[in-house]
């Protein structure tokens, strides 16, 4: 996909230009690419798709992206990429023309034209305006000095991590909604943060003085200077940013400064033209200016005596301004705003009107301890306002009985215990909660989605997490709804949803079994393909959902894909088990237990030529080697090949080791080779990668002297033939086996060896064990599958042969051979000579 | 004036990986490299059991810690989330395609 907008489209949207009769339909030309402009474009293709020819001018060089995801982007919790809202594809697929990079600098309403930067000149028959608003800087001293910046627009960032990227200090101006995320994006960048901030209340217009406090303390907690009641005088500097000195003389140094003090409508384009402007552009309940055929939408405009700078206002006007032009006339109304937003992991909601006064009351809830805080503002037996703090899970139903005018009087003595207590007597469970918001209730306030156009997407087909994002957007940017929209979906299919019941990490709201179906039925085909289509909050996962994607991928594409080396726990990657002291320790394979001559030389001149401390022999039947280096393992793995040993796996999530005891070869009580068995099925199953790691035993008689019955699967040979054993576990939660089945043959033994280990690749989620899977799904259902479905096994039994193909190649003799060798040397410095 | 020690290239780091390097008779080095492209330079040790670092997952701007996950910021060598700790962290730089980083103060190095 490609974002930075290229010249030959502009070309093209010139050539279009010379040709004005060639499409007849009335022109709609939009001034700024942002969420307001392409919303309304978006509100009018879902009316009329094909009423107006649709110009879009953007200042900034890039198509619509979500510019409420910027602080995750500074925080690192986001790439650009995915805070696109619609990509080239969307404007092509809608043959909108956009001019990205070429902001509009006049508008002439007699000729009904407009002329942008670069002096293009551009005909329209409608016009509007989403020019957004300015950041507010303030006139002090310094406040042109390089290194003072605002936070408005993805340059910004790109600033923000530049000087983040070099250290140091940072001052932020501001301690509303904007500054505290610019902060807590800098903070985790590694700088210090101090935020300086004229008021005695963060956030003020959204707390009050209580949650304030109590955010104010959290940040504190969390590293950064805080600063209240706190006057910029001048920033100061020598050619470049040094410092913010206060009116009470105090100076903070730094070498970034964030003004975050406000925004204000830009309005500089539409004052210019003559349009009427007062502290917005004044526009009707159809979003018409002064002249009927300029619209204005968004934070630049004022309606009815208001100016919003919130996002859910905006979809609002853009709906009525659509419905306005598609001849519906449905008129805004003005929008009652509430903030739902998370500062550094805290939660903070607020709506309405929480400042109090005649006629008002307040039910408060103090948790100090839990660092909780609710305050409902009860007008008339009606809510006016709210603010929560550190619980807002309640925070849509108060803002939904707010705007619904809904009367209290009948649950105002559990009103502040929130919804489940309130509402209905008992307490609810999430579902019925979100089965009794209205409609109209916002679902998803990063795209303005209501509850039933929620439930309209999923009664159009939608049965899972990810169709619901690709449908109506729900949950699709920052993810805080995501609940909501999977108790949705619940409540609208009942047992047809498709979803995990936990997520695989906090880097996706997907749980294991959703990625892994989504693998096979996308075919996906690499880490960041499933990190991008699945919408990863993080830009390259983390260490627990990297490796749990590389086996996923591993096991639906043997022999294609390509193994991740940094998505490897340490022991899979460096082929030895990592000891508390940074050395590695070395099992090489003994197939069921046995050894020679040869093979015991071969360690014992690894363990003096190494001055290995310690050797071992493990609970496994073999040797361990302790206290190698890791630039030492390539010529100790030589040396073990060359007497005819391979890697004994004792470090990975993969078959361990086939434990036997010596069988009717040898023991006067054996029924069965327990010993060549064991060999057999550890030559099958060696080297496969699993969920977890698992481990075989074979034992010749009943008295099981190999423990079989904590085994992942454990094989018991009595006289008529072999009991098959699974799930078995001997860690901290000790558990015996659940008996599978019995075979009669050596050959039916191996066969079921291989169907269960194949069905437990493909099925268990990453670091679950045989035991508790089997737990999880039932023995029963296992049993279907192996025992009762003979196609099935033979499927299964197929596909993990043709997987061990590509698995069964030593690594040992791959990096004895160089494979890797940067994993093994340390770098070599150059400049050591001045030592 | 900072002594800048050539390492090698960008290529020689694994993306999202780490090499190491040994300076002197000082504590051994982690250089690592970002899936952004970022290079840091941390002492080769976790503040939790000096496991080395250099070994871990590499994700975002920070690497888990083989012996028992813990979180470090690359860029500050500070224990994130519950726990408490730091590393040392060396300051590097890009120059040319080549990486240089600081030559540790010897104080420090031996602490």
């Amino acid at each position: 996909m490609e974002f930075q907008v290229k010249d030959e489209n502009r070309t093209e949207a010139q050539a279009d230009i010379l040709m004005p009769f060639e499409d007849v339909r009335e022109h709609l030309v939009v001034v700024g690419n942002g969420m307001a402009g392409c919303r309304a474009i978006e509100e009018l293709l879902a009316r009329d798709a094909g009423r107006y020819r649709v110009t879009i001018f953007g200042a900034e060089p890039y198509v619509n992206y979500n510019r409420i995801m910027l602080s995750p982007v500074l925080a690192g919790e986001k790439t650009f990429e995915q805070i696109v809202i619609n990509d080239r594809k969307w404007y092509d697929d809608n043959g909108i023309d956009l001019i990205a990079g070429d902001p509009v600098t006049m508008i002439d309403r007699a000729a009904k034209t407009v002329t942008s930067q670069s002096g293009r000149t551009m005909g329209y028959d409608k016009l509007l305006i989403a020019t957004g608003s300015d950041p507010f800087i303030i006139p002090v001293p310094g406040k042109d000095l390089p290194g003072v910046i605002s936070f408005r627009d993805m340059k910004d960032v790109d600033t923000m991590l530049a000087a983040a990227d070099a250290g140091g200090d940072a001052v932020v101006i501001g301690g509303g909604l904007l500054g505290l995320e610019a902060a807590h994006g800098l903070t985790l960048r590694g700088m210090k943060v101090t935020v300086i901030h004229l008021m005695d209340t963060l956030m003020e217009r959204q707390l009050d003085e209580a949650a304030g406090w109590l955010l104010k303390s959290a940040l504190e907690a969390r590293g950064q200077t805080i600063l209240t009641g706190a006057n910029t005088e001048a920033i100061y500097g020598e050619g470049k940013v040094e410092g913010v000195r206060l009116k009470d003389g105090r100076e903070i140094p730094a070498s970034l400064v964030v003004m975050a003090v406000g925004i204000r409508p830009a309005t500089a384009l539409a004052r210019d033209a003559g349009l009427e402007v007062n502290r917005g552009i004044k526009v009707d309940d159809h979003m018409v200016t002064s002249d009927p055929d300029v619209l204005a939408v968004g934070e630049c405009v004022e309606h009815d005596g208001n100016v919003y700078g919130l996002v859910a206002p905006l979809w609002d006007m853009c709906r009525s301004l659509a419905d306005g032009l598609t001849g519906q006339h449905s008129g805004y109304k003005g929008s009652v705003t509430s903030t739902k937003l998370k500062v550094a992991g805290l939660d903070v909601f607020s709506a309405g009107d929480f400042s109090g006064g005649a006629g008002c009351e307040d039910i408060v809830l103090r948790d100090a301890s839990r660092g909780i805080y609710k305050r409902v503002v009860v007008k008339d037996d009606r809510i006016v306002g709210a603010v929560l703090y550190g619980d807002t899970a309640d925070g849509g139903w108060y803002f939904d009985l707010l705007k619904r005018g809904a009367t209290i009087a009948d649950m105002r003595d559990l009103l502040i215990f929130g919804q489940s207590y309130a509402a209905g007597g008992g307490a609810l469970d999430p579902k019925t909660a979100v089965a009794a918001l209205s409609d109209d209730a916002e679902i998803c306030g990063c795209n303005g989605v209501s509850k039933g156009q929620v439930v309209a997407c999923i009664e159009k087909g939608a049965c899972s997490l990810d169709a619901v994002r690709a449908g109506c957007k729900a949950s699709a940017s920052c993810g805080s709804c995501t609940g909501l929209v999977e108790n949705l979906l619940a409540v609208v299919l009942g047992d047809d949803v498709q979803s995990g019941p936990r997520t695989m990490c906090k880097c996706t709201s997907f749980g294991h079994d959703d990625v892994r179906r989504e693998i096979v039925a996308q075919g996906m085909r690499s880490i960041p393909e499933v990190m991008h289509k699945l919408h990863w909050s993080t830009p390259d996962g983390c260490s627990s959902c990297r490796p749990a994607l590389n086996y996923y991928l591993l096991c639906a594409l043997p022999g294609e894909y390509q193994d991740d080396q940094q998505s490897r726990f340490v022991n899979e990657r460096m082929h030895a088990n990592i000891q508390k002291d940074g050395t590695y320790s070395v099992v090489p394979r003994m197939w069921g237990g046995l050894t020679n001559p040869r093979e015991l030389r071969a360690i014992a001149d690894v363990v003096e030529k190494f001055n290995a401390p310690m050797v071992k022999v493990t609970g496994g039947q073999r040797l361990d080697i302790f206290g190698i280096r890791k630039e030492d393992l390539p010529a100790v793995w030589a040396d073990l090949n060359a007497a005819g040993m391979v890697s004994g796996h004792a470090y990975g999530k993969s078959l361990r080791t086939v434990k036997t005891c010596v069988g009717s070869e040898w023991c006067r009580f054996g029924t069965q080779d327990s010993t060549g068995l064991g060999v057999r099925i550890e030559r099958m199953t060696w080297g496969s990668w699993m969920p977890h790691k698992f481990k075989i035993a074979v034992s010749g008689c009943p008295r099981n002297c190999a423990e079989a019955t904590i085994k992942d699967f454990g094989v018991v040979c009595v006289d008529s033939g072999y009991e098959l054993h699974i799930g078995g576990n001997g860690g901290i939660h000790v558990r015996a086996t659940d008996l599978l089945c019995k075979v009669a043959t050596e050959q039916e033994a191996m066969d079921y060896c291989a169907a269960f280990t194949q069905l437990y690749r493909e099925e268990a989620r990453y670091l679950e064990r045989t035991a508790p899977w089997i737990e999880r799904v039932g023995v029963d259902y296992v049993k279907r599958r192996i025992v009762e479905d003979e196609a099935g096994r033979e499927a299964l039994r197929a596909r993990f042969l043709f997987s061990q193909q590509f698995m069964q190649d030593d690594p040992w003799a791959q990096r004895a051979a160089g494979a890797n060798s940067d994993l093994h040397q340390h770098l070599d410095p150059i400049s050591i000579a001045a030592e | 004036m900072t002594d800048w020690i050539d390492i090698g290239t960008l290529a020689d780091i694994p993306q999202r990986g780490a090499r190491t390097v040994q300076i002197g008779g000082g504590k051994e080095i982690a250089v690592f490299r970002t899936g952004d492209d970022h290079v840091f330079a941390l002492v080769n040790e976790c503040p939790h059991k000096k496991g080395p670092l250099s070994q871990g997952i590499v994700h975002g701007h920070s690497v888990a810690c083989p012996l028992h996950n813990w979180n470090i910021a690359l860029k500050t060598g500070e224990a994130q989330g519950e726990d408490t700790g730091c590393t040392p962290t060396i300051a590097v730089k890009q120059e040319d395609g080549r990486i240089l980083i600081a030559r540790p103060q010897m104080a420090q190095a031996a602490a």
